[in-house]
């Protein structure tokens, strides 16, 4: 077991390596830079922001800057961004809390109504409950967040005026107000994010159960006398939740990663909308850092995957 | 009427031989608008002693406003006005530190750390142009209780021109000279007459750092410097938390040193999002008081305006959206440069060409159904303050006109329904950034176009790559490797010198100036070189507006340059605040005086 979780982390360093030169290459390659306000500004001088580009280090050639700035984070500096200039470990570190209540609480949300409604519904296929819940199902993962955080906006924040629909951090209040405050503003992009994924999740959950469902040990359960319940948790369930530990796994990145579009329309200063604004301003340090971690983390939480498997599946040995 | 004239008339006006009102009356027989007569007057020093530039500040005690919550679809990133790169940047800046004066909407100055406005009555103005000499207020503070003086002054200099620091403000500092006088006075010295002097220290690249805050890190540690995030300046409202790219907070200043001022308890700037939901959460929920840049589409501010919790503000500037023809040809390359200034575009080089282009788009279309009140039409470049504005400029929409022309000109139709003349085939690729409105103008221009024999074929590049200076990319503006291109292009300041230096010749963008050059269009006029260097060290106000009206009238009646609207900046506001904008300084910079009535 432990040597083979130190095999994969092995494994993993050269494929962050390739990641990260990947993107730097491609980060290099796009054009613009940091000071595209100052071109159509009269008032700045062109050479002004040349010596800029300079400062920063943007005219020296790509591989260069790759040297530099892995040799730096190497040594834990994740370098400044261009436009704030602070380090971008802080600018993430700010981010993180916002992030994972906001993405946390929406996987939370997700997983709540996916496992009981893909569960139940698999579990009396064909019924009526099991066709709402598909139809749902469908509506739900076919509208973007794009869409149905609008409509959120327009019919509680615009038309009958209950929720704010932009997010605050600082909010002048303590104790239960803050929280009902807090709660209050979150409501709909937790909403927006938790029932998007929780309908994809459904669909899942109820074909991951329905093929453990006619196995024979089921059967077998069942011919025994036990109750349903049981049969339904201790045997078809704890079957069934193998790929979907795998894909509720893969999804645990994204709860640092954010969620780019919805905190974009609700303001949800996340690491989504730091990673956007980045990527806009050509803040290189700062998309690489991002972008790093998220591929850091995906990485990690596959292998957390697999060990799950063992523990769901003690036929699965590690080698 | 000759220059003669309009001094014997100002001349009559000051001695009180001629009233004011019939100085603006014989101006308008003349054809000058009403602003422009009393700036005219203004500028010969025949204003009334109490010129308002700045509206009455009415409340007669400090604070107590409650919170003004500030909304800006673009998030501030940093506090330090010095690396300041946007306006973004510079307002959150601006809502902590200070310049020595600020410029009102009319295009005057407003003093705010200084004690007044230098002039050459009060000796502050040297008569030679050489320096101009400010006198600091006395009695203001940092908000860390020590005293704002001189040295902070000369200390803002030094920061800013020290490369190793690599600040964004440096233009404004590099070329001048400032010496300290006494702890209250400061003399900017410049290497030759400069009628333009009120650049250093003044606007939004004049914010004033504290020295003792920023001393330590005046080098190549410049971005470890504790207060670039946590600022202490002079200005009406104390920092109170900074979160980059997300929100500011700040708190009334309680030794503010203008009597009764902030208004406002607490302050809250949020950023990010975007400017249609900025706009409903000003006009149509209220949940905020005031949106930055409303760059929304006017029939939906309109629309949102109608719930009538909120207005909109427009505010007329410099900002101006217009064609350029360019002027070399960017299909030969000379010595590996395409639209090298040694080549001549072969069918722009024909002025009754460059007429019929300008006679072929329907600036009343645009204004009506794309930019609405957020682009009225114009025939002038250069269009603010209104004293620079030219009377001599028209625009018309003729299709009609524009055939008889090409035809008188020789060129004939060919047999697919384009002019043509010598080989030379009126098709011109006309360029712009990604931009709806902008795809929109485009396809007006190409149908109109299309009725006179010319095809235009249409390409948009992406705003970051056509806005960028990436030596390596030929699709930037610069480069300006296309017939025709479109853009709005701003005028920070209420001088127009740094404005129309775009024409002139020694600015031409080029291969040997790395695209850095300004004149993009790439014009050139012995004429124009010649008075744009006689304005640059013209004392003389009145002369030197007329100088930059015949500099306007020059570039626009070359054709070469074809105005289509005004960008004015457009804001949203609560009914019941009472913001002061300007349209030649940032969004925040008379914030103190920002009211909310009952």
């Amino acid at each position: 077991m432990l040597q083979y979780v130190t095999r994969r982390l092995l494994i993993a360093i050269p494929s962050l390596l390739g990641i990260s030169v990947v993107l730097f290459t491609v980060l290099a390659l796009a054009p613009g830079d940091p000071f595209e306000e100052l071109a159509t500004n009269p008032a700045v001088p062109p050479d002004v922001r040349a010596a800029l580009r300079a400062s920063l280090g943007l005219d020296d050639p790509v591989y260069l800057r790759y040297l530099h700035w892995l040799s730096a984070m190497l040594r834990g500096d994740w370098g400044f961004s261009f436009v704030s200039r602070i380090p971008v470990d802080q600018l993430i570190l700010q981010r993180l809390p916002t992030t994972v209540a906001v993405i946390g609480a929406s996987q939370v949300l997700a997983l709540a109504i996916a496992l009981p409604v893909g569960v139940f519904a698999a579990t009396r296929p064909y019924s009526i409950f099991d066709q709402i819940a598909n139809t749902l199902a469908f509506v739900g993962f076919s509208l973007p967040t794009f869409f149905t955080g609008l409509l959120l906006i327009m019919f509680f924040s615009i038309y009958l005026d209950w929720l704010p629909f932009v997010f605050r951090t600082n909010i002048e209040a303590t104790g239960w107000k803050w929280w009902w405050e807090m709660i209050r503003q979150s409501i709909m992009p937790v909403l927006v994010l938790g029932l998007f994924q929780g309908a994809a999740w459904t669909r899942f959950v109820r074909s991951a159960v329905l093929d453990v469902v006619r196995l024979d040990h089921v059967t077998t359960a069942r011919s025994k006398g036990l109750s349903e319940a049981r049969i339904t948790l201790k045997h078809i369930v704890r079957n069934a939740m193998i790929p979907v530990v795998t894909l509720v796994a893969l999804q645990m990145p994204a709860v640092f990663g954010g969620a780019i579009v919805t905190e974009q329309i609700f303001r949800v200063p996340g690491i989504g909308s730091l990673l956007i604004s980045a990527i806009l301003a050509n803040d290189t340090p700062v998309i690489m850092a991002v972008t790093f971690v998220f591929a850091g983390l995906v990485i990690l939480f596959n292998l957390l995957a697999d060990v799950l498997y063992g523990w769901l599946d003690p036929r699965i040995s590690f080698r | 009427m000759t220059e003669d004239d309009l001094r014997g008339l100002i001349a009559r006006v000051k001695d009180g031989r001629l009233s004011r009102r019939g100085f603006v009356k014989r101006m308008a027989a003349v054809g000058l608008t009403a602003p422009m007569a009393t700036q005219i007057l203004a500028i010969a020093g025949a204003a009334p002693a109490a010129a308002q530039s700045v509206p009455e500040y009415k409340p007669t005690r400090r604070g107590g406003g409650g919170q003004l919550k500030i909304l800006y679809w673009q998030a501030a990133t940093l506090l330090n006005p010095h690396f300041a790169a946007g306006t973004t940047n510079q307002d959150a800046s601006r809502v902590f530190y200070e310049p020595l004066a600020g410029w009102a909407t009319d295009g005057t100055l407003v003093p705010i750390l200084a004690a007044e406005i230098p002039s050459v009555e009060n000796g502050g103005l040297a008569s030679d142009g050489r320096s101009v000499t400010w006198k600091l207020k006395r009695g203001v503070k940092w908000h860390d209780g020590q005293d704002f003086s001189a040295d902070d002054v000369v200390f803002n200099w030094e920061y800013s021109k020290n490369p190793a620091v690599a600040t964004v403000t440096s233009g404004s500092y590099r070329d001048v000279n400032v010496v300290k006088v006494d702890d209250y006075t400061v003399r900017v010295e410049f290497p030759q007459p400069t009628p333009f002097w009120a650049d250093a220290f003044v606007g939004g690249t004049g914010q004033i750092v504290p020295k003792h805050q920023f001393k330590d890190y005046a080098g190549a540690n410049s971005r470890d410097a504790p207060a670039n995030l946590r600022p202490v300046g002079t200005s009406a409202y104390k920092f109170v938390s900074f979160a980059p790219g997300d929100n500011l907070r700040a708190e009334l200043n309680p030794n503010y040193h203008m009597n009764n001022r902030p208004y406002f308890d607490t302050l809250e700037v949020k950023g990010g999002g975007d400017a249609v939901s900025a706009a409903r959460a000003v006009l149509q929920t209220g949940d905020y008081d005031y949106a930055w840049n409303m760059q929304v589409e006017d029939e939906i501010l309109k629309r949102l305006e109608a719930a009538g919790r909120g207005k909109i503000n427009i505010v007329d500037g410099g900002s101006i959206e217009f064609v350029q023809l360019n002027a070399t040809d960017p299909n030969q390359e000379v010595d590996g440069e395409r639209a090298s200034i040694r080549t001549q575009h072969p069918a722009f080089r024909d002025p009754a060409v460059r007429q019929a282009m300008a006679l072929l788009i329907d600036r009343n279309a645009l204004e009506q159904f794309i930019y609405g009140r957020g682009g009225p039409a114009t025939a002038n470049f250069l269009n603010n303050p209104p004293r620079f504005r030219s009377p001599n400029m028209r625009w018309e929409f003729s299709i009609q006109k524009a055939n008889e022309l090409l035809d008188a000109a020789g060129w004939a139709r060919g047999r697919d329904g384009i002019r043509a003349k010598d080989g030379v085939r009126l098709k011109f690729v006309y360029q712009t950034s990604v931009n709806a409105p902008r795809q929109r103008t485009q396809a007006i221009y190409k149908q109109a176009a299309q009725r006179a024999g010319i095809d235009l074929e249409l390409k948009s590049v992406t705003a970051s790559v056509f806005f960028s200076s990436d030596v390596a990319n030929p699709d930037t503006y610069t480069k300006f490797y296309a017939d025709m291109q479109m853009y709005t292009t701003t005028m920070p300041q209420a001088d127009p010198e740094r404005f129309m230096n775009q024409y002139v010749s020694w600015e031409i963008s080029s291969k040997a100036n790395n695209w850095q050059g300004r004149n993009i269009v790439r014009w050139r006029s012995e004429e124009y070189d010649r008075i744009f260097r006689e304005a640059q060290g013209e004392l003389d106000p009145v002369k030197r507006a007329a100088m930059f009206i015949r500099l306007n009238d020059l570039v626009v009646g070359s054709n070469h340059i074809i105005p289509l609207v005004k960008r004015p900046t457009v804001s949203a506001s609560l009914n019941n605040l009472r913001p002061v904008l300007s349209a030649w300084d940032l969004t925040m910079w008379y914030l103190n005086d920002w009211t909310r009535e009952a």
